[in-house]
């Protein structure tokens, strides 16, 4: 029997291959994803090893509480004495001191140089020969007063060479220096986007503005002297405000934020390779219940030789995990090339992950085979039961069909019930208090899982309606679509052919030749070949072929249009899968229109001046003296910036910001208590928070509110005014107070943002006036209001691209499964095919009848995925205080567009293979 | 060895035309190279003036669509399309519109003036093959192909579909080609061909059932 199965597997290798592409495609995802991170994170490691090599123990500052690695809060600096201290001590045998920060380089047009959010690493280096220097030196000298060396790979972007001047700005304004030498960091090819910069130590001391000053201690012990024992020692000596670790420590210590982020990563690309896998599941399940309802007769015939139930069941199961298996070691290794898209996916839009080449753990092999092997498995259960139940006597029936599931009645109230359920478990993970993150993400996950079966059951019901409500939406569609494409694919294609096979004199031959490849080189190629190939063997094109024109065909499209209805329950799984993918985009749109809305609002609502100014990047902080530099352009009215840091204020590490006296003037608050002149009055223990924050610890105006800063300060702050943060966002942290009142006690402060009042508002001549001011610090940029929230939502944008470019694989998967659909119908429909074409259908209206079919399904996942990703949208924002409801209408056009675009992709083979059937062999086919 | 060798033939316009011989004679290759379905190796056909020899797909299905009727063994009608709209199938495809009155003659000459919004799963097979007759006379052909029309149906339903046919070429002046083994079918025929071993070995006129028996076992092979 299992012989049997093999063998009739073997005879439907077109079928069998369609249906194992969905499996290809999700299991790629997840070894793609495990090999992804996997190289990130050893490239990480051998990064955070490297940098602490030769060192034994390393001293830092510490800051009076743990910071949160976001905000700009940094720890503080500590008086370079005491090296000398350290070097005294018994047991040390060398000792490196360094400074370290931020450093933007400075590219020839007077830009910096940023790679996407990738850091500016700037840092003091030991000498070459140094046990401690992680880099070695490609070409050139190490620095000395004056020098930097650079990267590799930055040099090369950028086309620096040795002796050239190069700005370098740390948090002074940029200082010219020589280029000393280029550098590689240790193994690692590329070190993400980040761009590196190093200097002796006057040099770095002096470029971060920490003169007299360390960052860090890198310590090398004797033999005899223990790593713990040196740090015993170290630590005796240690003044305040310092720490001491062991190198392992402390590199475990610098890999925690980037391993936090990797399993992020993972996780998140895990998702989405489930996504894929999900709708890869709809496919295998639709194509296998379509084979075997054609098979009908086949298993009636096995029955009636003596297969028992049991056996036809094992046959299709086998079957399924011969293709799943086959498939799933085919996606494994298409992981690989996966691995390297998404590295330059993340690249593309500007998120350079480091890469010290691809990393293929055995966690990957196993779990990816297992995943594809295991959703075959379950996606074929449903159509082997109902293979188990093709009775004997169907193999004597003329045009026996598949009997109807035991279960079709309860089909409607259980769908209806799924999707309700579903809606349940949404709702219950969205609005219910109280419950855990890992609580609130499996009910979601669970509960749109639900929604999804639900909906796709329910649409079987639902197919014909819509497909009778989309028809029109499709003919048009393509009628546009196809007038856009006629100029460019249409029409050079009749124009090559005839010039290649045509009838005319060798003048009229040549000119549609040379016009045809004007159009279209690619096709004159494609043509090329074609004519070649009917040189070569006994295949003859297609000619005389009509002149092609756009209109619809009317019966081609209403039979294709019917073809959609036969089979509903059919049309309505092919369709599902897309749905599902629709869904998820239009989700993501809806939110992220939302946030945009949301953003705009607020930022219109605050920001009442001219000007910002802010990284290049638009989120680093940048340094107080570009906002001073700033201020001595001609033309500014008023000038205001917005400091920002941590403190550990009512027992928790929370953001703060801090305001100069004359913000008033550039920014507008709504005010739940006190007024604008709240933040001109805050002097040098004043504070204002956000409503929230004060109903959360039951602040009011006069309240005292203690506040701890890195540095170990402590400042008795008062609350003079609470203000109604806009929904969209303040720029401000749950504390704000005197910039004066920061400088005093935060190590290194630096703007987040400063804000212009300009003489006669937005010029060009303003404009330049800003940006001549700034031109020492180019990591500084002057925005308008426009300027500054199309800047602000930039990064969101990206994030967009990249959540866009991974559901497009769930889609490419439901397309697959359209193929697939189509490609089975059309076997199924052999014979009919042959007596329309008998009766005189063109191949092109057989093209087109097939096409139409392919995209009204196309359209009906479209448009139940549309309107589902509008209502899971809708119920995310309701949940979610900080974003609008807003339609992103034109995504959804986008969106609608390009569904009738899958359709017609979808239909491109099966419609060719429709259309090169032999009439009579079609006639005659059983 | 070829499927038909030396086969000249020349069907007359408005005569009823039966092709017979036992299974492996090549009437059925004979018909479809005579309906444009399948090319011969050597040789050629000429419809309404056309010599197919060189045409094209396109071209050839055009010539099918204008001068050519089918009526097969198992209908084959579109099960989603009604009586009405299966037959006007081959004049849509065309881009062409019925000629009302003619139509409404056509649905009454069939007998299915009252089963026209039936689609064919709720017609007998009798009146399925009437559909698919219908559809093989509205766009008026050249020549209509039968290939063993009444072999799916039962001898009742069977002889009527013949009196239709052979109404057609009575009423209409429709030419028409058919394929058959059954005797009583040739019998209704102007002209009855005897196929056998791929060559034509009787060419009779209007016979009777009972010399149509003869002249079978007479050309089959002992």
């Amino acid at each position: 029997m299992i012989r049997v199965s093999l063998r009739g597997l073997a005879g439907r290798k077109l079928r069998a291959a369609l249906t194992a592409i969905a499996i290809v495609l999700g299991v790629a995802m997840v070894s793609g994803t495990y090999v992804l991170t996997d190289s990130i994170d050893k490239a990480f490691g051998s990064i955070f090893t490297d940098v602490r090599k030769g060192s034994n123990a390393v001293i830092t500052g510490r800051a009076a509480f743990t910071l949160s690695d976001q905000n700009g809060a940094t720890a503080p600096s500590f008086d370079e004495s005491l090296l000398k201290r350290v070097l005294a001590l018994p047991g040390v045998a060398a000792a490196e001191p360094s400074v370290n920060g931020q450093a933007q380089l400075i590219g020839k047009d007077g830009k910096a140089i940023v790679y996407g959010g990738a850091p500016n690493l700037g840092f003091s280096i030991a000498n070459g020969d140094s046990r401690f220097n992680p880099l070695s030196l490609v070409d050139g000298a190490w620095p000395g007063t004056g020098e930097v060396v650079i990267d590799q790979s930055t040099a090369k972007k950028e086309g620096l060479k040795i002796g050239q001047l190069i700005g370098v700005q740390a948090e002074g304004p940029a200082d010219e220096l020589r280029i000393s030498g280029i550098v590689r960091f240790g193994s690692v090819a590329t070190i993400g986007g980040a761009t590196l910069a190093g200097f002796d130590l006057p040099t770095a001391q002096h470029l971060f503005e920490r003169p007299g000053k360390l960052d860090e201690i890198a310590v090398a012990a004797k033999p005899s002297v223990s790593d713990p024992e040196l740090v015993r020692r170290i630590r005796s000596i240690l003044p305040p405000r310092t720490q001491v670790r062991s190198s392992a420590a402390q590199a475990a210590e610098d890999a925690s934020g980037t391993n936090a982020f990797i399993s992020f990563l993972q996780r998140f690309l895990l998702a989405f390779a489930g996504i894929a896998l999900f709708v890869g599941s709809f496919v295998i399940a639709n194509s296998l219940s379509i084979t075997i309802a054609q098979r009908t007769r086949e298993l009636a015939t096995m029955r009636t030789l003596g297969a028992s139930r049991r056996q036809v069941l094992t046959s299709i199961v086998v079957e399924a995990l011969v293709v799943g298996s086959l498939a799933s070691v085919v996606g494994l290794f298409a992981g690989l090339g996966l691995a390297k898209l998404l590295f330059r996916l993340f690249d593309a839009v500007g998120f350079t992950l480091p890469n010290s080449g691809l990393l293929f753990e055995t966690r990957t092999i196993v779990v990816a085979l297992l995943v594809g092997i295991l959703v075959t498995l379950a996606a074929s259960l449903r159509p082997a039961i109902r293979a188990t139940r093709v009775p004997p006597i169907a193999a004597v029936r003329e045009g026996a069909t598949l009997p109807e599931s035991r279960f079709a009645r309860f089909r409607t109230p259980g769908s209806i019930a799924l999707t309700g359920i579903g809606f349940a478990a949404l709702m219950y993970g969205l609005f219910r208090h109280g419950i855990g993150t890992t609580q609130v993400l499996v009910s979601m996950g669970v509960g749109a899982l639900l929604i999804f079966l639900g909906v796709a059951l329910f649409s079987a019901r639902a197919a014909r309606p819509l497909a009778a409500l989309v028809n029109p939406i499709a003919a048009w569609g393509v009628v546009v679509l196809a007038a856009l494409f006629w100029p460019f694919f249409t029409l050079p294609f009749w124009l090559l052919r005839l010039g290649a096979w045509g009838p005319g004199g060798a003048r009229r031959r040549v000119l549609a030749i040379a016009v045809g490849a004007v159009l279209n080189p690619g096709l004159a190629l494609i043509v090329l070949v074609m004519w070649l190939r009917s040189l070569a063997t006994s295949w003859a094109p297609e000619w005389p072929i009509d002149f092609p024109n756009v209109l619809p065909d009317r019966t081609a499209n209403a039979i294709g249009a019917h073809n959609t209805k036969r089979n509903p329950q059919r049309t309505a799984s092919t369709a599902a899968a897309l749905m599902i993918g629709l869904a998820l985009v239009t989700l993501v749109a809806v939110l992220a229109s939302g946030i945009t809305a949301t953003f705009e609002s607020a930022v219109n609502d605050i920001f009442t001046s001219d000007y910002a100014i802010t990284a290049q990047n638009n989120f680093s902080p940048i340094p107080v003296s570009a906002g001073n530099a700033a201020a001595k352009a001609p033309g500014v009215e008023t000038i205001a910036s917005v400091r920002a840091g941590e403190a550990r204020i009512f027992g928790t590490t929370e953001p703060v910001t801090a305001v100069d006296p004359q913000i008033g003037q550039v920014l507008t608050l709504d005010w739940k208590d006190g007024s604008q002149a709240v933040l001109g009055g805050l002097g040098r223990n004043g504070a204002f928070v956000d409503d929230g924050y004060a109903s959360d610890h039951h602040l009011r105006v006069g309240s005292p509110i203690p506040v701890l800063t890195p540095l170990g300060k402590r400042l008795g702050l008062v609350v003079k005014g609470i203000f109604k943060p806009p929904s969209g966002g303040s720029p401000f942290g749950h504390v704000t107070f005197s910039s004066a009142t920061f400088d005093g006690n935060y190590a290194a402060p630096e703007n987040l943002f400063t804000f212009i009042q300009m003489r006669g508002d937005v010029t060009d001549a303003n404009t330049r006036a800003l940006d001549n001011a700034l031109a020492r610090f180019p990591n500084a940029k002057a925005q308008t209001r426009k300027q500054f929230v199309d800047a602000q939502i930039s990064g969101l944008k990206s994030i967009l691209n990249i959540l866009y470019v991974l559901l497009a694989l769930s889609i490419v998967v439901s397309l697959f499964g359209i193929v697939n659909t189509l490609v089975l119908t059309v076997f199924e429909r052999t014979r009919e095919l042959g007596m329309l074409r008998a009766i005189g259908m063109t191949r092109r209206q057989v093209r087109r009848m097939i096409r139409h079919e392919s995209v009204i399904t196309a359209l009906i996942g479209g448009a139940l995925g549309i309107a589902l990703g509008i209502v899971l949208g809708g119920l995310l924002v309701a949940r979610i205080d900080f974003i609008e409801f807003s339609v992103p209408t034109f995504q959804l056009v986008v969106f609608a567009v390009a569904t009738v675009v899958v359709g017609i992709v979808a239909a491109v083979f099966p419609a060719r293979r429709a259309a090169r059937l032999r009439v009579l062999e079609a006639l005659q086919y059983e | 060895m070829d499927a038909l060798q030396g086969v000249s033939l020349e069907v007359a316009r408005g005569e009823l035309t039966a092709i017979m011989g036992p299974s492996g004679s090549g009437k059925s290759t004979l018909m479809h190279i005579l309906a444009a379905l399948d090319r011969p190796t050597s040789g050629y056909v000429t419809i309404a003036g056309t010599r197919l020899g060189k045409l094209g797909d396109t071209e050839i299905t055009k010539l099918r669509r204008q001068h050519i009727g089918f009526v097969f063994q198992f209908f084959n009608l579109l099960p989603m399309l009604t009586a009405e709209e299966n037959i006007l199938l081959p004049l849509s495809i065309g881009g062409r519109k019925p000629d009302k009155a003619e139509f409404e003659d056509l649905l009454e000459k069939v007998g299915l003036a009252d089963r026209r919004k039936h689609r064919p799963s709720e017609l007998s097979g009798g009146q399925q093959q009437r559909v698919a007759i219908a559809r093989a006379l509205v766009t008026k052909p050249t020549v209509v192909f039968a290939d063993e029309p009444t072999g799916n149906l039962d001898s009742k339903t069977g002889g009527e579909v013949l009196e239709l046919l052979h109404q057609a070429v009575d009423a209409y002046g429709q030419t028409l080609v058919m394929v058959t083994h059954e005797t009583r079918a040739a019998a209704i025929a102007d002209r009855v061909l005897f196929l056998a071993d791929g060559r034509i070995v009787r060419d009779l006129g209007q016979v009777g059932e009972d010399e149509i028996i003869e002249t079978v076992r007479a050309v089959a092979p002992h």
